[in-house]
């Protein structure tokens, strides 16, 4: 097993236990968590592939992950805030109980 | 493959699948900070410092901090009584497993055509700063101006609103 291979193996497993927190849970934070831990395990991926690549010095895979982050921080905070609107609204943050769109 | 990497690879495992099986919601967010530590370590050991602190700054400094105090507003932070997992969990579960089945199968089964071993890029944060600045300007422009977007956004979507001001 290569070095790369690992670390993609890491990143798969981590974006599958994201995939099945997003999927399973009630609570609309802990969606949010998964969505975050998917997010996390993609920017592992283009660490190693960055790092093991042909090119390190163009920076490319380093440049995408910080975007990454820095895009996935906007989507935390977006996501927060509504989940609290929603809480103040329906004064719950179970999934499974908010099935109407209308207020 | 070192000791090292094993080493960060089940504190990071471990921390996330804590993350989505733990029942009190304040203990996974604790569990969710040591999964991005650990993606920090990983980071750090592939030579990518300023990802790595980056990710420390931003995760650890402000999204766990910012989903402890959504549980906090929401009152999450009580344990539920019955079950914390939808009642359709048995479909996530499969397609969350088959989502993994095919991305190993794939990851494990595919030629490289990469080089196992490379010496390790030396990156200073000058030179990251020049590219930032040169040729990746328009996106860091248009990161800005997303994220000043998601901050007013995220102000005026929470923000209380009086009685009979709608």
């Amino acid at each position: 097993m290569t070095p790369l291979t690992g670390y993609l193996i890491v990143a798969a497993m981590l974006f599958s236990i994201g995939l099945a927190g997003a999927l399973t849970r009630r609570n609309a934070i802990l969606v949010l968590i998964g969505i975050e831990l998917m997010l996390n395990a993609a920017n592992l991926n283009l660490i190693a592939f960055w790092r093991y690549g042909p090119h390190p010095e163009a920076l490319t895979g380093m440049m995408f992950a910080i975007f990454s982050i820095a895009v996935a921080a906007a989507e935390a905070a977006v996501g927060l805030g509504l989940v609290i609107q929603i809480h103040r609204h329906a004064h719950t943050t179970d999934l499974d109980r908010m099935n109407r769109m209308k207020g | 493959m070192n000791w090292a990497f094993y080493l960060i690879a089940a504190l990071t495992v471990a921390g996330g699948l804590a993350a989505v099986l733990l029942k009190n919601t304040v203990h996974c967010a604790l569990a969710l900070t040591v999964a991005f530590a650990g993606l920090a370590l990983f980071f750090l050991q592939l030579d990518a410092q300023f990802a790595g602190f980056a990710q420390i700054l931003v995760y650890i400094g402000a999204v766990a901090i910012l989903i402890v105090f959504a549980i906090l507003l929401t009152r999450g932070s009580e344990t539920p009584k019955g079950s914390v997992f939808s009642r359709n969990w048995l479909a996530g579960l499969a397609i969350a497993a088959g989502v993994f089945a095919v991305l190993g199968w794939a990851v494990l089964h595919s030629a490289s055509v990469l080089p196992h071993e490379t010496a390790a890029p030396t990156v200073t944060v000058l030179q990251i700063g020049n590219a930032l600045m040169g040729r990746y300007v328009l996106p860091l422009e248009i990161v800005a101006l997303l994220l000043t977007a998601a901050l007013i956004g995220a102000v005026i979507v929470a923000l209380h609103e009086k009685e009979g001001s709608r």
